[in-house]
């Protein structure tokens, strides 16, 4: 026991360890918020397609040498979320298949253009092409990348987004629960719409770098399906997911320092842990009836 | 007593394909109107459209005067809402205020008291903490019709407003809806497939079919040929 205190109280000396658990945490904050919204928006297929496409345009910015892959990442990802919000409108093409066509060409461009820079020896490209890839789709394998820059970017992004949830919290219910109604009412349930999509892309952004962008769809979706499972009004169930997720992300990234486990599949697997704990109670309670 | 909607040579449906044409009428401030109809007449389609949830394939509909797109209620059809969202009865009642607030994020006092005064209106009062989803189909009609009356400041749109509810509860609901045409002015657009109903508690009718077959004041509709041979058939029992 007193080994693991130790070894924790190492890695907490070091500005990296410190670095890496505000930014998860935020992160956690942010994802859990939209997560019941997406879920019953039938919004979760956007989620994944833009993690594809900011998959894409890190492979883009990683190849032209921009020193701030965001300036590249985030405009990219939030016109795609318009975009894709767009198509799932239109009963012409149909939704699903356009995200996946972006989401999965994006994810080809992106490989390819990873090997054909590396092959060349341009931009940052480290020559190991696997680890870079692997590092952008799966999250970080270990906690050290993380500069102050990056964690100044997510402090500023996650108050825009707590802030945007708090203020337009009753309107997102709204949207999210009736938007037939809400739009019959006179509420611009379009600019919601692409309000919480752009939120959305923004999320996935800041979450992209730690968990990596393959597993941001879980990081968001979890915590909410958890929830759901045994709280009953949208206020509880937005609170308790806000409440797992930053649990999980809490011990997901103890255990990732002690076991020294890649942080983003740590995080997902306490997620998926919980969310069959959540199951079981649920029986229990319906049970108890 | 001006027009608040008018609807000009109106025809709706479904990419190209007309269900209904030519329609032509004009609801004033104070007004209970009942459309009716065969099923598949356009009903539903004809409501939407007059929410502007749904654009006409030819003509137009128009809010006009007093009343804006935020002063309206509507009653959907059937709860075409989720089946598992997690939310409170009073999350959603509270929800039918938001058309009042503007931007400004959050529901103030007044709005909390009106969506409690409807819900005690409506003896949903006990549900308040109630999950929507364990609801029976009377109690959800309930709940949503609550909304609805919380968005209706001018005029509130209902389609088939006592689908699911016991004959008590339709009586009920009649009266209620009545009452918030005579009492509070509220003008009342209702689609309804209850002839006797729509006999007894519009002030105006409008059927339609492939085209519009009627519209004038239900006395006018009453000695009608189209009328009295509707009421010949619809009415009597409730047709579903």
């Amino acid at each position: 026991m007193s080994d693991i205190f130790s070894k924790l109280q190492d890695a907490f000396q070091l500005p990296v360890v410190r670095y890496a658990l505000i930014v998860g945490l935020l992160i956690a904050l942010c994802s859990s918020l939209l997560g019941v919204t997406l879920v019953m928006k039938r919004f979760s297929f956007i989620g994944d397609g833009l993690s594809h496409v900011a998959f894409g345009a890190m492979a883009v910015a990683t190849v032209t040498g921009i020193t701030n892959n965001m300036l590249i990442i985030m405009p990219v990802t939030i016109v795609s979320a318009v975009l894709l919000l767009r198509t799932g409108n239109n009963t012409k093409i149909k939704g699903d298949a356009a995200v996946a066509m972006i989401s999965v060409g994006a994810l080809a461009l992106g490989y390819m253009l990873m090997n054909i820079a590396a092959r060349n020896g341009t931009g940052r490209t480290s020559g190991n092409v696997t680890a870079d890839v692997c590092s952008t789709l799966f999250g970080s394998t270990a906690i050290l990348t993380l500069k102050p820059a990056d964690v100044w970017i997510c402090i500023v992004m996650s108050i825009v987004v707590v802030s945007v949830f708090l203020v337009f919290y009753n309107k997102i219910f709204a949207v999210t629960f009736d938007e037939s109604f809400a739009k019959a009412t006179g509420i611009r349930s379009d600019m919601y719409n692409l309000l919480i999509a752009v939120v959305i892309a923004v999320i996935i952004v800041i979450a992209m770098n730690f968990v990596g962008s393959l597993l941001i769809s879980a990081l968001i979706i979890f915590p909410a399906l958890s929830a759901m499972r045994v709280f009953k009004s949208f206020r509880s169930v937005i609170i308790c997911s806000v409440i797992i997720s930053l649990l999980c992300a809490f011990s997901g990234i103890i255990i990732s320092i002690l076991a020294e486990t890649p942080v983003g599949s740590t995080i997902v697997s306490a997620d998926i842990t919980v969310f069959f704990v959540f199951c079981i109670i649920s029986a229990v309670l319906k049970r108890g009836k | 007593m001006g027009a608040l909607l008018k609807c000009e040579n109106v025809s709706l449906g479904y990419e190209g394909d007309v269900i209904t044409k030519d329609l032509n009428f004009t609801v004033s401030s104070g007004d209970y109107l009942c459309i009716v109809g065969e099923n598949g007449s356009g009903k539903s389609t004809l409501i939407k459209a007059l929410l502007g949830l749904r654009a006409p394939l030819d003509g137009k509909v128009e809010l006009c005067g007093e009343v804006g797109k935020n002063e309206i209620g509507y009653l959907p059809q059937q709860t075409m809402v989720q089946r598992d969202f997690p939310a409170s009865v009073r999350e959603i009642v509270l929800s039918g205020c938001m058309n009042r607030c503007g931007l400004r994020p959050f529901y103030n006092n007044e709005e909390k008291k009106l969506a409690h005064d409807m819900m005690r209106r409506l003896e949903i009062e006990p549900l308040t903490k109630r999950c929507y989803r364990e609801l029976s189909g009377g109690q959800q009609q309930r709940v949503l019709l609550a909304r609805a009356l919380c968005a209706a400041r001018k005029m509130i749109l209902l389609d088939e407003p006592v689908t699911g509810l016991d004959p008590k509860a339709t009586n009920e609901m009649y009266e209620l809806i009545d009452s918030l045409n005579k009492k509070d002015g509220i003008t009342v657009i209702m689609v309804s497939h209850d002839m006797n109903a729509a006999v007894r508690y519009a002030s105006h009718i409008l059927h339609i079919g492939r085209k519009q077959l009627f519209f004038g004041t239900k006395e006018d509709y009453m000695t009608s040929k189209i009328g009295q041979a509707f009421i010949s058939v619809m009415g009597g029992e409730d047709n579903e």
